[in-house]
């Protein structure tokens, strides 16, 4: 391995470096002209993006510092997704965050400092730099949810995600310690090499270590039994923080539960898949089931991304068959097409939300969608979409999303738990269909409530992104082969190199 | 296979759907007059590019015809493959003709939401010529699946008081079908060894019970769709609550959907399981015939009576095509044909009726006659075909299956010949109890008859009722080869080599 090579963490050094001259830049923006902090942000994003787009376009499979970190077509399409999420978040949160006193420097930054943590993440190849960057993002987050510091509910959920995001930190650290303790590597691919050869010093304390790591992921997939803080956050932090907590986060802890348990922890896959089966289930469960009595449109998104990432951990869990790298390529990029997936529809959905907010009014419950297709025809249908697609309904890209998790898991075994995990999977979709229908039919079958009748005040830019984004999610649904190849063709490459 | 340069069935598929697209895109209520006038211009063009389908058809082959293929999604190996048999090519030229009379339908009656309203139905017209053209599996589901969206938003903006909740419930009920038969179709993916291509699973081999669950997959998708006793109740919902054009759509086409569903997946990949279960199809296609029958007989409402009445007029369907013998299956394919205009008829006559009146309702007519002598003649028409009168569409899929059936078994036959006692029972006692009689209600004595434009339509749906009733023979002409081909699929044992046939 070559000692350094600042190449392969290119992207990361733009951002950092860029960043760290807007920290100080923007200390001479006075408030008024907080754009040109918001311009720069957006020029610092797109920089960034295309560092990563010429590292995925050349596809190559490189570590660097001593093989602590490594970048590979996985990782920079991920990124790249995690880079146009957070560049969505801005834009979206505009008149939101300026009506609201949160138009600040501070957004700017921190929002720039938790997606380097997520690239950290992404790209980590060390169990502790894995910790450094999760520590990263989840520092700015816990601050960002509290931006708004006069709000008790968002003080609430600050502290709440806080003190639950510090616990499951704290898990995934004495899991990370246990397995060092296990086999004296902290090196992603050492670890793989040693378990594998029974250089294990003691395989309880090894396999008490991956129920620790499990744990701790399942806390920041938000998986149940560990979902707890995922609906009083998601409602409590200001709207655009938390479409950021509920898209970018989540390809970083998707990417770090692969490098961890695919590419570690393989030897004893089968120990941590049972451990996965039981979360996928209880999460599509009780995410499904608890939607629907959800009244908040924005807790009705917290549970409904629990359930939808019960699919994620099928798709992880389903890729282990003994080795054979098609089933796993199949897998694993089932998964990571899901999380993209969730993460464009999620985005888009939030933009809704802020869309129909305005000063002194948050548009948060489901009934405040009431009529929408009389105010706004456009924009109704730019939420069907995303709703159906949500539900996994063609021909919008959730279904296809859907699909190759199904594939996945049926894989070859036509028999046996697997086909009941696939039937458990699509019977809870149809009572997911529910709540994603009642959103539908509150802006299509209801009249506005009177008073509602504002008009709807967008910038330009917001209204282009928000549209593209809509109509992304149909148009992927009926050409979805392209991201699926970016996708496949990725892991292929990331899984063979 | 036989692929033609011009690709009609992409035409008739994405003609009404860029009609649609354009109206949701920049149709408004202020211009509504001009909506009204493009969305029938593109239901006409629509129907014009399928003519050549009809026209171009070689009756001779089984074979697929008017194949398209071009490759869609590397990796699940699927493709967007189109053609046409003589399953299909009927209710592609169906679809389109029926989207015309919806058209027509609602042109003064919906007042609001025009523009949603024809792009909901143009939509929903191209996505089920898609359905009845796809052979390629993943893209049937997704042109099945998308269908209920559409239809979801017709039941629920322009539907009668509790929309919602028939809005609801008929797409859930579908859905809870359809998510199986997505599990079996991957399922067949995997078996093929990675392939998505209907006519590929048709050589697919499969062991018994693997046939069975199949089987059952499926049959819960299409049962639900047909819909079959007893998961049927969705239907009688979203009927009464849809508008006239959206229970036109349901009973005309989306019902036949399920029921081609078993010709194209049931028969021909599981035919083992599919003779194994047939007696247990038979049973629910004859309690539908009968049970449902007389359920009919006792409405008060005229939607739901004829809804119940297309429950059962789709049991005769399933039985046809589950008594395997050619006349049989024919018959069931005519009865869906001719059940896709008179049921279309009948929905649009009490479309007529409610738009005047206001009321579904049996007991507030009465006397119709003697306002509206044109459109009685019209309505007796169509509720003599319902029956099945001789010398009506209703008539020659009715006696075609009844004949199948005395060929496999003289009792089923018997049973479900009562239909022509039921049908001719619950048809024409509304008929009598609507039309005849005293003027009781003093509205209906103020009725003004049929205008210009429900007359043309009316004269339309008339004409193909009797076309079909007086001389079928151009529609069993179309269906014979392909008929005999499926048939000679659903009797070769697609149990793996070594395992005897039972």
């Amino acid at each position: 391995m070559q000692s350094l090579n600042f190449l392969a963490a290119l992207p990361e050094i733009v951002l950092l470096v860029a960043t760290c001259v807007l920290l100080v830049a923007d200390l001479f923006v006075p408030d008024a002209r907080r754009n040109i902090t918001y311009v720069l942000t957006l020029a610092i994003l797109v920089l960034t993006g295309a560092a990563c787009w010429w590292l995925l376009s050349s596809g190559i499979v490189t570590y660097a510092f001593g093989g602590m970190y490594v970048t590979d077509p996985m990782a920079n399409l991920l990124k790249l997704v995690a880079i146009i999420a957070v560049a969505l978040v801005l834009v979206y949160a505009q008149s939101y965050a300026r009506d609201r006193g949160l138009w600040k420097g501070e957004l700017f930054t921190l929002s720039l400092f938790s997606l380097l943590g997520i690239m950290l993440m992404i790209s980590a190849n060390n169990l502790l730099v894995i910790y450094l960057g999760l520590e990263l993002q989840a520092l700015s987050l816990y601050t960002l949810v509290a931006l708004r510091r006069d709000d008790a509910r968002s003080s609430e959920a600050a502290m709440k995600y806080f003190v639950l995001g510090a616990l499951a930190s704290g898990f995934l650290l004495y899991g990370m310690s246990m397995l060092y303790g296990a086999t004296g590597t902290l090196d992603i691919n050492e670890l793989a090499d040693r378990i594998g050869t029974g250089h294990v010093a003691s395989r309880l304390a090894l396999v008490f270590g991956t129920v620790f790591i499990v744990a701790g992921l399942a806390f920041k997939f938000g998986a149940v039994p560990f979902h707890m803080w995922v609906p009083d956050v998601y409602q409590g932090a200001p709207t655009p923080i938390t479409m950021l907590i509920g898209s970018a986060p989540k390809l970083a802890i998707f990417a770090v539960g692969f490098r961890i348990l695919v590419e570690g922890l393989l030897p004893i896959a089968v120990d941590w898949q049972r451990m996965l089966i039981l979360l996928a289930v209880a999460s599509l469960v009780l995410g499904n089931l608890a939607a629907i009595a959800q009244s908040n449109l924005k807790r009705m998104l917290a549970y409904s991304t629990i359930a939808q990432m019960g699919f994620v951990l099928l798709a992880m869990l389903s890729g282990v068959v003994d080795g054979r790298v098609m089933a796993a390529v199949n897998s694993y990029s089932a998964g990571m097409f899901y999380v993209i997936t969730y993460a464009l529809t999620t985005l888009g959905t939030f933009g809704i939300i802020l869309l129909l907010s305005r000063r002194g009014f948050e548009a948060e419950e489901i009934a405040d969608l009431r009529g929408l297709n009389r105010r706004s025809p456009w924009y109704a249908f730019v939420m069907l979409l995303l709703m159906f697609s949500l539900a996994g309904i063609p021909p919008t890209v959730g279904f296809y999303a859907k699909l190759v998790v199904l594939q996945s898991l049926l894989g070859d075994s036509l028999q046996g738990p697997m086909l009941w995990l696939a039937i458990i999977a699509v019977m809870f979709s149809l009572v997911g269909a529910f709540y994603y229908l009642r959103v539908v039919k509150v802006m299509y079958f209801d009249e506005p409530l009177a008073g509602s009748a504002v008009p709807i005040a967008a910038t330009t830019d917001m209204r282009v992104a928000l549209s593209v984004n809509g109509l992304l999610v149909l148009v992927l649904g009926i050409l979805p082969q392209y991201l699926l190849k970016l996708c496949t063709d990725a892991m292929l490459r990331t899984l063979g190199g | 296979m036989q692929t033609t340069a011009t690709p009609w069935l992409s035409l008739a598929i994405w003609v009404p759907i860029a009609f649609g697209v354009v109206l949701v895109a920049v149709g408004r209520d202020r211009s509504a007059a001009v909506v009204r006038t493009v969305a029938l211009v593109g239901s006409l063009v629509g129907l014009l590019v399928t003519l050549p389908l009809y026209a171009g058809f070689d009756a001779s082959s089984a074979a697929l015809q008017f194949v398209e293929k071009a490759p869609w999604i590397e990796r699940f190996n699927a493709n967007y493959h189109l053609g046409v048999d003589g399953l299909s090519v009927w209710f592609v030229l169906l679809t389109a003709f029926i989207t015309v009379i919806v058209v027509l339908a609602g042109w003064d009656v919906i007042q609001e939401r025009v523009a949603q309203y024809y792009a909901a139905f143009l939509i929903l017209s191209g996505l089920m010529i898609g359905v009845f053209s796809a052979v390629d599996g993943l893209l049937f589901y997704v042109f099945f699946e998308a269908t209920l969206i559409p239809m979801y938003i017709i039941i629920g903006v322009w539907g009668g008081p509790s929309r919602v909740y028939a809005a609801f419930k008929f797409f859930l009920y579908t859905l809870l079908g359809s998510l199986l038969m997505l599990v079996a179709l991957v399922y067949l993916y995997y078996a093929s060894g990675g392939n998505f291509g209907i006519f590929d699973w048709h050589a697919t081999r499969l062991g018994m019970t693997a046939q069975i669950l199949l089987f059952l997959a499926f049959f819960l998708a299409f049962a639900v769709k047909v819909p079959m006793w007893p998961v049927h109740t969705w239907l009688p919902d979203a009927h009464v609550e849809a508008p006239t054009g959206g229970s036109i759509v349901l009973a005309a086409i989306m019902l036949k959907l399920g029921a081609y569903g078993f010709l194209r997946f049931s028969l021909p990949i599981v035919p083992d399981a599919s003779h194994a279960l047939s007696g247990f199809i038979i049973v629910l296609s004859l309690i539908a015939v009968v049970y449902i029958g007389l359920v009919a007989l006792v409405q008060t409402d005229m939607k739901k009576l004829v809804a119940y009445s297309s429950i059962a007029h789709m049991g005769f369907v399933t039985l046809g095509f589950f008594i395997f013998n050619a006349v049989g299956m024919a018959g069931g394919i005519v009865q869906m044909i001719s059940h896709g205009f008179v049921s279309g008829a009948m929905f649009f006559c009490i479309g007529v009726m409610y738009d005047r009146l206001h009321s579904r309702d049996i007991a507030d007519y009465g006397g119709v006659v003697n306002t509206m002598p044109r459109f009685a003649a019209f309505f007796m028409l169509f509720a003599m075909a319902n029956s099945g009168l001789p010398a009506t569409s209703g008539f020659v899929g009715e006696f075609m299956v009844i004949l199948g059936a005395v060929k496999f078994d003289f009792w089923i036959a018997l049973v479900a010949a009562s239909t022509l006692v039921l049908g001719a029972a619950y048809s024409l006692w509304m008929y009598k109890r609507v039309v005849f009689g005293e003027v009781a209600n003093p509205a209906v004595a103020t009725l003004a008859d049929v205008n210009a434009r429900e007359f043309l339509v009316l004269l339309l749906l008339a004409a193909a009722v009797m076309w079909m009733g007086l001389y079928p023979k151009p529609f069993t002409d179309l269906m014979d080869a392909s008929v005999a081909n499926l048939l000679q699929h659903a009797s070769q044992s697609k149990l793996p080599a070594g395992v005897a046939a039972h």
